[in-house]
């Protein structure tokens, strides 16, 4: 009987040798060791041994199932190792092939660049005021304090609908009615369309988008717009980028000035992009006019405040690099999607 | 403006300053820069030269071959200039010479006949075509006199300078002069100014037996100085003169018109000057013109007056339209012996009207325009009459005619230490304040105890206390002012309005839809081409007075043809698929003719053409926009009349009695109409509604805990069956149990009777609290079935 085991257990190293693949060893291990297995079998048998056959007989026989199951285990982890590494052979695919894309929407880039504006602001503790395209010429000209005779008034700058309605040309109206609808502290920054009787070409557009803000409180200077405008030039091209303030003149604030940056292409080396002066013009701003707080109901003698101006369009085209103002508004998709 | 920098040097000692620092503090003062350019720069081996024989060239009949003289050689040249003769002394460009624009002279043959050079034009010499005198218009520049041969031309004409150009603000006329800007220099550096003298060596006579002047319009003519200026000997200006004015943009022209140029440009105040023995009775009348009145200025032009219209007169006609241009009757020519200088003030908002009107705008009109001061004209008369005595270009008569009714007083301004400072943000003294402003020319004293400012004559822009505190900050430096944040202490943050328009947007933008901007303004004929009728409410339109052109002459009552526009650019280019929208305004007037402000209303339009669009996908997003937005409870309506869609594919989105928009393919008249090659789908949402509707509140719902029971449905029922009717009948017997009902299949065709469709749906039955069994279902399930058969005649399938 022992050697009869041993014999079985030959015959398994032999057929477990040889087995092709885990199947085969499944029902190699049932074929010795199931239920009805030959090692199963030949333990039944035990009971006509004598008892002191018995229990020799029977380490024998636990020996070899335990080396089947070894065995067993052995070759089969081998087998499953080199199966699944057939499989993932079998599957391999080329990933340079292309992607299964959902749609994705862009937003225009003049809206793109005003929510990175619109961030800054809202950060500096600004809130965002709206107001009419359609405009008075009250509030677009006579409440800012515009000469009667300025020659923006004139039907060949500006769109008029009546004697005393127009297309606001500036985003200045938005000032007005913020500024006559809330009492201050006041600190708003208002963006929005603007139109002017400009031909269409590579840099003129009748329409146009201007962002303007807003700051009316007790004691108010000039350091506070400078540190205001400042800080926002940093934050949108850079930390790098220096601001210069030079006099101008607007009709609505005094004293007035424009902002110069560093060029943000040459760092103020002077290059193409700035015209070699290593600054760029973006924006407008000022005191604002004693007579324009007067005509707003706000008392000049105890409040005071700064507003500024921007052109959006400009900036955009600025920041991406796009040298005709039309491209804005063809909207050709290819265009947006860029954005 | 244009300011040669030697001419500014008469006036202040800069001579230590560089240029460039020159332009850099300006900037900073607040004379914008807007370029400059080095005149003579890039010339070199321009010589003076002598032509002393002149030959007719023997193979070209237009050229002729020039000895010129240049000192240490003769050289012979070939040149096609006709206004040359022998004994002239000329700019030579010799071999090896550069020449405006970089070009590089060489010796060579012209025509078989040697030259060794090339005589030079002033154009040549980088001067302006529209500054050079008539006279070498086209032709070699001749030197006034004799020069040392063999001498750079540059050297010889002192010719090298460098012309700034300023952009001058709209308040600051005073700087469009170049004393204005010798001023600003003179502050910006704490230097003195030198004005010319104005002092005349030798007058004759007393200006009062040669003229008369009388205003008859004061309101339009504040002040009116006239010099005469007798023996007049008309010729041409001394070259400095002439590169002078050639460098500031002026043509010379002669020695009288030269002079009340350069001393315009000097001042900023516009001079004239009649042929006296032209003016009749020698009398000078200020006045309205006729009604209708014809007159022939300067320019060879008859022009029609208004009585608005201010106009210098004599005892019997016209003589110059005020302050634009005066008339051929009375211009100086070259016989003309005596003189009348008009120096006046004009009213600016006249000027700039009659100019207008006329269509007419000159150096002087536009300076008028901007205003210039009634304290120049004394101060500038004797100017021209110095420049003039000066030049030996004629005899000044003593006295002059000054007609001021009522002179302008100067005006006193109070100001506050406190308040500059304040405003500034800087701590300023009141001696650092007195100091900026008397730089500026502005004097200060002390009066009742209150510090007043005097405004000098020169600077009508300052008027009010804040007029100053922008002359101190200027001068006291924008660079120099500190940088501080405002100490107002409030928050930022986008009103509801606004929050909800960034998350529609972000709704869309990820259901693939791309955001563009159009025009505000479209033509009226926009409505006609998307088969509006003609009583559409959206035909009443806000329409602009001066439009660019039809295309742009009403502002939009409607989103879609903008979109429509958009949509039809990109099909034409060949883009395969697009999908965009637009959130704008549209303007719909309270009355027409438009009194009042309209109404603006905000409008989301949704266009999309493609291979993978249709209806449904249209659909899908705008139920993704209504869903991000917590709207919920509205439902799709067919809608079978809106002209612009697809009568059969259109609905109206319906939330409760409202209808918030309109999705649907557009009728095929309109994609006709837009040229765009495939179908296209709109959805014309009203913004300011879902505006109202749109609900942040989120509640959580518990994710279930027990299994759902899943039963599909197939029935058969007749074509004009909707889905929506089938879904209600179905939620509306399916009891507490029933979770969703869900379309899965529709199908019409073979083995189906014309008229019917096959559907089927999803239905799913859950319950809260335990695991349902079939039993739960099977009766709910039949309920169901046998309302469907009794409402809709559905047949099981």
């Amino acid at each position: 009987m022992k050697s009869l085991l041993e014999q079985l257990l030959e015959h398994a190293k032999t057929e477990i040798k040889q087995a092709p693949n885990l199947k085969a060893l499944e029902d190699i291990r049932i074929k010795f060791l199931g239920k009805k297995g030959e090692v199963t079998t030949i333990l039944k048998d035990m009971k006509n041994l004598s008892a002191e056959e018995r229990p020799l007989i029977g380490k024998v026989a636990n020996e070899v199932r335990a080396s089947i199951e070894e065995l067993l285990e052995a070759v089969k982890e081998d087998k499953k190792k080199l199966e699944i590494e057939a499989k993932l052979k079998a599957e391999s695919i080329d990933v340079t092939m292309p992607s299964k894309k959902t749609l994705r929407g862009h937003k225009h880039p003049i809206n793109t660049a005003l929510d990175e504006i619109k961030e800054i602001f809202l950060g500096m503790g600004f809130k965002i005021a709206e107001g009419p395209e359609v405009e008075s010429v009250y509030h677009n000209f006579d409440a800012l304090n515009a000469p009667i005779d300025h020659p923006s008034r004139s039907l060949s700058d500006t769109f008029y609908i009546t004697e005393d309605m127009l297309l606001r040309t500036q985003t200045s109206p938005i000032q007005v009615r913020t500024m006559k609808n809330s009492a201050p502290p006041i600190k708003v920054i208002a963006p929005g369309r603007c139109f002017r009787n400009d031909e269409i070409d590579a840099t003129h557009s009748p329409m146009f988008h201007q962002l303007e803000g807003l700051v009316v409180d007790k004691d108010i200077t000039m350091a506070d717009l400078k540190g205001t405008l400042d800080m926002f030039a940093k934050r949108l091209f850079g930390s790098q980028t220096k601001t210069k303030f030079r006099p101008h003149y607007f009709p609505f604030t005094e004293p007035s000035g424009e902002v110069d940056v560093s060029c943000f292409k040459c760092g103020g080396e002077g290059c193409r992009f700035c015209g070699g002066s290593g600054w760029i013009e973006i924006l407008g701003c000022g005191m604002i006019h004693p007579n324009v707080l007067k005509e707003c109901g706000i008392d000049p003698e105890v409040y005071n405040g700064f507003a500024f101006g921007m052109g959006l369009d400009r900036i955009t085209m600025m920041k991406y690099e796009i040298d005709d103002i039309r491209t804005l508004f063809e909207n050709d998709v290819r265009f947006i999607k860029q954005f | 403006m244009r300011v040669p920098v030697k001419w500014l040097k008469e006036y202040v000692n800069i001579d230590d300053i560089a240029e460039k620092e020159l332009v850099e503090k300006l900037v900073l003062t607040g004379s914008n820069n807007e370029g400059s350019h080095v005149v003579g720069e890039g010339l070199e081996n321009i010589i003076v030269g002598k032509i002393t024989k002149i030959v007719q060239h023997p193979n070209a009949d237009k050229l002729c071959i020039c000895m010129v003289d240049v000192g240490d050689d003769v050289l012979q040249i070939v040149t096609g200039a006709t206004n040359i003769s022998e004994n002239d002394f000329i700019p030579v460009a010799v071999h090896g010479a550069t020449i405006a624009g970089g070009i590089k002279i060489k010796k060579g043959k012209l025509r078989g006949e040697v030259s060794n050079g090339m005589l030079c034009s002033l154009e040549e010499m980088g001067f302006d075509k529209a500054s050079i005198p008539k006279e070498f218009d086209d032709g070699i520049f001749i030197l006034d006199k004799p020069y040392p041969l063999g001498m750079d031309i540059l050297e010889a004409l002192d010719l090298k300078d460098t012309v700034i150009e300023f952009e001058i603000t709209p308040n600051r006329s005073d700087c469009l002069s170049m004393i204005g800007m010798a001023r600003e220099t003179a502050a910006s550096f704490e230097r003195a100014l030198t004005l010319p003298s104005g002092k005349i060596d030798t007058q004759v006579d007393d200006v009062n037996e040669y003229a008369s002047v009388s205003i008859e319009a004061p309101d339009l003519c504040p002040r009116y100085v006239a010099k005469v200026v007798k023996e007049i000997k008309i010729e041409k200006s001394p070259i400095w003169l002439q590169m002078r004015l050639m460098n500031a943009g002026m043509r010379p022209i002669n020695n009288i018109v030269d002079i009340t140029n350069y001393v315009m440009l000097e001042y900023g105040q516009p001079i004239h000057a009649f042929d006296l023995d032209t003016v009749k009775d020698h009398k000078i009348i200020v006045k309205r013109a006729e009604n209708g009145e014809k007159f022939t200025t300067l320019d060879d032009k008859e022009r029609e007056l208004t009585s608005e219209m201010l106009v210098i007169a004599d005892a019997e006609r016209t003589i110059g339209i005020a302050g634009v241009m005066g008339g051929e009757n009375t211009e100086i020519s070259k016989a003309t012996q005596n003189i009348l200088i008009e120096v006046a003030s004009f009213d600016k908002s006249s000027i700039r009207k009659t100019s207008k009107d006329l269509g007419l705008r000159t150096e002087a009109s536009s300076r008028y325009e901007k205003g210039v001061s009634t304290g120049l004209p004394m101060i500038v008369v004797n100017r021209v009459c110095e420049l003039i005595e000066t030049l030996g270009a004629g005899t000044v008569v003593g006295g002059a005619i000054d007609v001021y009714p009522t002179p302008v007083e100067p005006i006193l301004i109070p100001y506050r230490v406190e308040k500059i400072s304040k405003v500034i943000g800087e701590t300023l003294t009141l001696e650092e304040i007195i100091k900026y402003l008397d730089l500026l020319g502005i004097k200060t004293l002390k009066k009742e105890g209150q510090q007043f400012a005097e405004v000098p004559y020169y600077r009508l822009d300052l008027t009010k206390e804040i007029d100053l505190v922008e002359e101190v900050a200027r001068i006291y430096g924008y660079d120099k002012i500190g940088m501080t944040l405002p100490k107002t202490d409030t928050w930022g943050a986008r009103t509801n309005a606004q929050l909800i328009e960034e998350q529609a947007k972000l709704e869309l933008l990820s259901s693939g839809i791309d955001e563009i901007l159009t025009y505000s303004f479209v033509s009226k004929k926009d409505l006609d081409k998307i088969n509006l009728s003609e009583n559409s409410i959206l035909r009443k339109q806000v329409e602009l007075i001066n439009p660019l052109g039809e295309e742009y002459s009403v502002m939009r009552t409607s989103l879609i043809p903008n979109v429509l526009d958009v949509l039809a650019r990109n099909s034409n280019r060949k883009v395969n698929q697009a999908r965009i929208f637009e959130i704008g305004s549209v303007f719909l007037p309270k009355e027409v003719p438009v009194v009042n402000l309209p109404i603006e209303k905000k409008m989301l339009t949704i266009g999309m053409y493609g291979e993978s669009e249709d209806f449904f996908t249209l659909k899908g997003a705008c139920e993704n926009i209504l869903d991000g937005l917590g709207i919920c409870d509205y439902y799709f309506e067919k809608e079978e009349n809106h002209p612009t869609f697809h009568t059969g594919r259109c609905a109206n989105i319906i939330w409760g009695t409202h209808v918030i928009g309109t999705i649907g393919e557009l009728h095929p008249h309109v994609q006709e109409n837009y040229d765009l090659q495939v179908r296209g789908y709109l959805a014309d949402l009203d913004f300011n509604m879902i505006i109202q509707m749109a609900n942040a509140d989120h509640k959580f719902v518990a994710i279930p805990k027990y299994p759902a029971i899943e039963r599909d449905i197939a029935i058969l029922v007749k074509d004009e069956i909707t889905s929506l009717q089938i879904e209600k009948i179905v939620v509306s017997n399916g009891g507490n149990l029933l979770e969703s009902v869900k379309m899965f299949d529709m199908y019409k065709g073979k083995q189906i009777p014309a008229g019917y469709k096959s559907v089927a749906y999803e239905l799913i039955f859950r319950a809260e609290d335990r695991t349902l069994v079939d039993e739960d279902v099977n009766a709910i399930f039949a309920t169901i079935l046998k309302a469907l058969e009794n409402k809709l005649e559905a047949q099981l399938r």
